[in-house]
């Protein structure tokens, strides 16, 4: 009778015998010690641990052992298969963890049901923080060293008590749910897993900073996320949670959802309180600050998704809790989409200070295809790549400015050497210019301009001058651009060039993309040992550039060819190279 | 304009009548109950809510979100958001192009799809991703693509 599986897996990056070959010495010591009827050895596909040489799972028991040594067999058997014991210096420590405060709820309560909310201590925070006062809440807020998640970093305590100091009768509380980097989807998550958490972290706001009204800004592409929230809302109002005399004291707040309209600039705040105004969603200048004058003239404070869903938390167990967590300048933890060339893609929660080594290697898993790691580009439109030399970096707001990235709002793209940082420049760039409102000249033209510049690049139609004016440009723009789109559009192109300036001069002087992606820079050609013959690629061409017949073969015209790579891509034997 | 259209434009517009701001609400569900905005709809809405026909067609073309022809009965919504990206999205949108034979923000000759590129679909973890009217199609390769439409196709 089975009574333990063992799981095995080599997790030696590169490795491909390793676990046959444990499997095979395991087998044959299990049989040595009579067990082999009563163990069962599995070779797993994939563990969850990675780059720990060989990894055993064992079940039921649920021990994990890693970096394990042929020589450690006979002690595992003896000792955790035969008595069920584990063996402390062989026990798989994870380097990383996860740790989940925001993202505590998802997945685990009934984001439609608010009694399940409430059962889990939801809207408590609510009531102690209607019975401590404004004043207190501010303090407790402030003194937990929590920052926006929206990008910027503002400490959150701060906003709140210049909105609160500001005189006005009438004031607004605003979520950004606009989520706005593309490649990011931590916003979207917690609006439909835990749409409650960010509600009571609303009304909280709303209550230390004197507002009667609440927006959130949710983006039409969300349609789940604005029903949920809808629901919620409506769950809240039906309890006395939102609306008139909330909790039966003198604060009352009304909650209500307005849509964008699939504009990035409307992530911004000023174009965003233009945007529920009912306007072309277009930046004003700052100062004046949306907590002087912000939504119809009235002092107004916008926070992040993410930033409110953090609140009800530290309200609950106090600043101190939350700010034991993190590092000396960003407290808590904070959600990132680990996606791109990633074996584990998805939604992660750290606390601030862990490595992007850790979030790369560890939790993500590395590169899904074994290649070789390039970089990772935080912040979006808005940030920058960061290479594998500085992967030690622990991740908080100033460390990643510091690298020429920023923390953003969390999207985290994994790039391996198959990606062109030429390319990537590009299509961070071509994105803020199509998004760009056009009210400002730096901005407006700027992009295009530098965007002309990239595009010459990699089509190997420039010069080691066109460098110095992209990074000329660049500063006009950070300097004079009237938002923060066009003060950072600039950020993926600099630190693409300040981490792979290499990589833009072989294109520039060899003629080369590196990476095989800009496809004006390749030569196609078929081999013929590969081809099949079939004509699929001729019948691809646009060009009619390929010539031949099913019986001699065909063979590309480069005088006639385009590079526009449809017959690599159509090809389903590998017989079109690309050089 | 018809009567029936008539009838729920003045429906929405009585919804949002008391809220401030409410223009861009108003079109969100006017887009929701005709698909894109039709331009009689759209005069309809300048009288009725006396505003400038310029005002409402500066805040229609700022976003994107917005169509101003009415779309096919399959919107193809290729996400060329940066994971997508990555992976290889710009050739499941060129094999739809072919295969279509439209361009972005064309809708086909016989009405049946429309195709566009969006930003991201906030499924970054299926990536590529393309949606079909709402539902999602994950973790695509190009020779996939054809078997979506053709399924799409059939069902009409
Ligand atoms: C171009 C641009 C896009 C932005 N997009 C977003 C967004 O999608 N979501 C968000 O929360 N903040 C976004 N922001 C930041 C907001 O302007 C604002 O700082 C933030 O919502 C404040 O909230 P927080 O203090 O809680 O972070 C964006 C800023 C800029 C300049
Ligand atoms: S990048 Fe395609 S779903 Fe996010």
């Amino acid at each position: 009778m089975i009574t333990k599986t063992v799981l095995i897996k080599d997790t030696t990056p590169g490795s491909t015998s390793g676990t046959k070959e444990f499997f095979d010495v395991f087998t044959a010591a299990l049989r040595e010690s009579k067990l082999a009827d009563e163990i069962r050895l599995v070779r797993a596909a994939d563990i969850g641990v990675y780059n720990h040489g060989i990894v055993l799972k064992i079940l039921p028991d649920n021990i994990t052992y890693a970096n394990v040594q042929h020589h450690d067999i006979k002690r595992i058997i003896g000792v955790t298969l035969k008595h069920g014991n584990p063996i402390k210096d062989l026990l798989y420590q994870p380097r990383a963890y996860q740790l989940r405060l925001v993202l505590k709820n998802c997945g685990r309560i009934d984001p439609e049901s608010i009694d399940d909310y409430i059962a889990h201590d939801g809207y408590r925070a609510l009531s102690a923080a209607l019975q401590a006062g404004p004043d207190t809440v501010i303090r407790e807020i402030t003194a937990s060293g929590l920052r926006g998640r929206g990008g910027g970093g503002f400490p959150t305590g701060l906003k709140w008590s210049m909105t609160r100091s500001t005189p006005g009768n009438e004031k607004y509380m605003i979520c950004n749910a606009d989520e706005g980097d593309p490649g990011a989807y931590m916003d979207r998550s917690v609006l439909e897993g835990d749409p409650h958490a960010v509600i009571e972290g609303m009304l909280i706001a709303g209550f230390a900073i004197g507002a009667s009204q609440g927006y959130f800004y949710i983006r039409a592409e969300y349609p789940l996320a604005i029903e949920r929230v809808q629901k919620a809302i409506d769950q809240a109002h039906a309890y006395g949670l939102v609306g008139e005399r909330i909790f039966g004291s003198d604060f009352s707040m009304d909650l209500e959802i307005r849509l964008g309209a699939g504009a990035f600039v409307c992530g911004e705040e000023t174009a965003l309180i233009a945007s529920i105004e009912g306007k072309r969603g277009t930046p004003s200048p700052r100062p004046p600050y949306p907590s002087v004058k912000g939504l119809w003239g009235k002092p107004t404070c916008i926070n992040n998704v993410e930033t409110l869903a953090n609140v009800p938390s530290i309200i609950r167990n106090g600043s101190a809790w939350f700010s034991r967590i993190g590092t000396e300048n960003s407290k808590g933890t904070k959600v990132f989409a680990v996606t791109g060339k990633v074996r584990n893609s998805g939604l992660i929660e750290v606390p601030m200070g862990t490595t992007l080594r850790d979030i790369v290697f560890e939790i993500g898993g590395g590169t899904a295809s074994g290649k070789r790691f390039k970089a990772v580009q935080t912040g979006g439109p808005s940030g920058g790549v960061i290479p594998e030399h500085l992967l030690d970096t622990p991740v908080d707001y100033d460390n990643l400015q510091k690298l020429g990235s920023i923390m953003g709002s969390g999207g985290m793209i994994v790039m391996d050497e198959d990606d062109c940082m030429v390319d990537i420049a590009k299509f961070y760039l071509k994105f803020c210019v199509d998004e760009s409102c056009g009210k400002c000249a730096p901005c407006r033209i700027g992009g295009y301009q530098m965007l002309n510049l990239l595009e010459n690049i990699s089509r190997g139609n420039a010069t080691l001058e066109d460098l110095e004016r992209l990074r000329l440009i660049a500063k006009a723009m950070q300097k004079a651009s009237l938002c923060g789109l066009g003060q950072t559009a600039a950020n993926p192109v600099l630190s693409t060039l300040r981490y792979f300036e290499d990589e833009y001069r072989e294109h520039i002087l060899n003629r080369r993309c590196p990476s095989k992606k800009c496809t004006a820079l390749l030569q196609f050609i078929i081999d013929r040992s590969r081809c099949k013959k079939c004509g699929l690629c001729a019948r691809s061409c646009p060009e009619k550039a390929i010539t031949g017949d099913k019986e001699h073969g065909y063979t590309i015209d480069t005088a006639r060819c385009i590079n526009c790579g449809m017959c690599f891509e159509t090809c389903k034997f590998g017989a079109v190279e690309r050089n | 304009m018809d009567q029936a259209a008539l009838e729920t434009a003045r429906t929405i517009i009585e919804k949002w009548r008391p809220k401030k701001g409410n223009l861009i609400m108003i079109l969100h569900d006017v887009q929701d109950a005709f698909g894109y905005i039709p331009p009689d709809i759209a005069r309809y809405l300048a009288r009725t809510l006396h505003i400038p026909l310029a005002r409402i067609y500066e805040v229609l073309t700022f976003y994107h979100y917005f169509k101003l022809q009415p779309p096919g009965k399959y919107k193809i919504s290729v996400c060329m958001g940066t994971a997508c990206y990555l992976k290889g999205s710009p050739s499941l949108l060129q094999e739809l192009k072919n295969i279509l034979n439209v361009e972005e923000g064309q809708t086909t000759k016989d009405g049946m799809f429309y195709l566009e590129s969006v930003r991201c679909l906030g499924c970054c973890g299926l990536s590529p991703a393309l949606a079909v009217n709402e539902t999602v199609h994950g973790t695509l390769t190009k020779s996939d693509v054809i078997d979506i439409v053709s399924q799409y196709a059939k069902e009409a």
